[in-house]
């Protein structure tokens, strides 16, 4: 899709898509209003898309997309409208409470500390440059072939839970 | 004639090339004309769909349609899009502004980001992605977002009506739509559409997947939110769902996106199964082109000819009877593709 050796290019396209998604993962957390986080969710996930689409593996970006920008992002937006019975505008408020701010950001600086140490103490292999994207066949390899029975197993899960999830809702009747 | 428009793209590289300029920033410069051109021709053509449309609808109700202004009432449109361009840009004071506004600018974003992948010709697509089909689905998915901004930031109860209605409904029946297609993309081994065209070089795969053409174009009419499935509109209802509380130009935006997605959609469908470019004689866009203007009018067929059905009976045919029909066309296609193989077709 993109030429690596043209690099000048290639770094500003990251810059901005990097940027965009930084801001609108701010977005989500700062903003007051639920509806607004939900959709800078959205812009979240497709800058993610397209820093994967840029990396040369359109596979993961195009599920990126499908998955949690077309299909997560619309159930969460629709949980949010049709539960939110007070005034939009009040709904994701920063805490004022002390403590509360003490806890949050000990455990994000801890976080980070962490984060920064593992990324920086990680020995880091070269890696390929990949110039032609077969990460379908790879995966299917991969998930059909060498690790089926996990892939059937995580499959039974998933609907186990959505059965599960369908019954609590519903409500067990009682005969 | 052939190769009159991949030509005239090489001409222009070249010419920036001799300029002095690197090839990199001449790709550049060629794929921003490719979208320019993509929208000015999505632009013009809708004009004239408008017109054709309101000219088969009078044909299906025994009227006249459109017949004063021009040749055949063919300048009804430029009239209409004066009309639009000219009214008053209203936004409700209790509307949520910020997401009242972005919706429409949304909408036909995602719908013209559809036509990166169909192939319009021989070498004649914005980017050849080898995920092509499943780029055209997911992008496609997107506009649901679009339709739930603009129904929730007009804070009025028929526009969040109609949006939640189209959402369900859009979410339900994108699971048969994709469903559909992967009997091609089974048969041809590929989610490249450059290389399910060339797979279609002896036969169509109308012939080899009928079931799938015909559940994906159920499939498509819902997710085109066009008649049978209007049910996000219903006039008579919700007046006009989630579009309620929109005019002029915005109102205008959300009607070139949904005539934009009936192109491309349209188009896909040419592409998936009716042998994309591939014919004989005339050149290989012009092709698609006519491809793509007989699936829109057997959509408007369609759309004058039945009577718009019940929610409920909508959801339940998507889950008891779409999403089953395209899984055994699956398993029906996986057997056959092991049967041809076993007998040495293939």
């Amino acid at each position: 899709m993109f030429n690596i050796s043209a690099f000048s290019l290639y770094d500003a396209v990251f810059i901005v898509i990097a940027g965009v998604t930084l801001l609108a993962a701010l977005g989500v957390v700062l903003l007051p209003n639920i509806i607004y986080s939900a959709l800078s969710l959205i812009l979240t996930f497709l800058g993610v898309a397209a820093i994967f689409f840029q990396l040369n593996s359109g596979f993961i970006g195009v599920i990126q997309i499908l998955v949690y920008a077309g299909a997560i992002s619309i159930l969460i937006l629709f949980a949010v409208m049709l539960l939110m019975n007070i005034e939009p505008g009040r709904t994701n408020l920063p805490t004022t409470r002390l403590k509360a701010l003490f806890a949050g950001g000990g455990i994000t600086a801890m976080f980070l500390t962490a984060l920064i140490a593992a990324i920086g103490f990680t020995k880091w292999p070269q890696l390929q440059l990949i110039t032609t994207d077969n990460s379908v066949e790879m995966l299917a390899e991969a998930m059909l072939g060498d690790y089926v029975i996990a892939f059937e197993a995580a499959a039974i899960l998933l609907l186990a839970s959505v059965i599960g999830a369908i019954l609590i809702a519903k409500g067990v009747q009682e005969k | 004639m052939e190769h009159l428009i991949t030509n005239l793209f090489l001409f222009f590289t070249n010419w920036l090339v001799s300029l002095g300029l690197p090839p990199v920033w001449a790709d550049t410069a060629l794929l921003i004309v490719k979208w320019t051109l993509i929208v000015i021709i999505i632009i013009l053509n809708i004009t004239i769909l408008i017109w054709l449309e309101r000219k088969v609808s009078g044909f299906f109700q025994e009227r006249l349609g459109p017949n004063r202004l021009g040749p055949f009432g063919a300048f009804q449109t430029i009239a209409d899009a004066i009309k639009l361009m000219t009214k008053e840009d209203i936004v409700p004071c209790a509307a949520d502004k910020l997401i009242f506004k972005t919706a429409p600018m949304f909408f036909i974003v995602v719908s013209v980001l559809l036509y990166t992948v169909i192939p319009m010709g021989k070498d004649l697509q914005v980017i050849d992605m080898n995920v092509g089909v499943l780029f055209f689905i997911s992008i496609g998915s997107l506009s649901t977002i679009a339709i739930l901004m603009a129904g929730w930031g007009s804070n009025n109860k028929w526009s969040l009506m109609g949006a939640v209605r189209s959402v369900a409904q859009m979410v339900s029946y994108a699971i048969p739509l994709a469903f559909s297609l992967l009997g091609v993309v089974m048969i041809t081994g590929s989610m490249n559409l450059q290389d399910i065209v060339e797979a279609q070089k002896n036969v169509w795969f109308i012939i080899l997947q009928p079931i799938a053409f015909i559940t994906y174009f159920i499939a498509a009419t819902a997710e085109l939110n066009r008649g049978p499935f209007d049910m996000p509109e219903a006039e008579q209802e919700l007046t006009g769902g989630a579009y309620t509380e929109y005019t002029g130009m915005r109102w205008a935006l959300f009607f070139l996106a949904e005539y934009t997605n009936l192109v491309a959609v349209s188009a896909l469908m040419a592409t998936v199964f009716l042998g994309g470019w591939q014919g004989p004689w005339l050149p290989s866009w012009l092709w698609i082109i006519i491809k793509t203007y007989g699936i829109i009018l057997v959509f408007f067929w369609v759309k004058w000819t039945f009577p718009r059905i019940r929610m409920d009976h909508l959801m339940s045919f998507s889950w008891k009877f779409l999403v089953p029909v395209t899984l055994a066309n699956i398993l029906l296609t996986g057997a056959g593709i092991y049967f041809f193989q076993w007998i040495g077709w293939c």
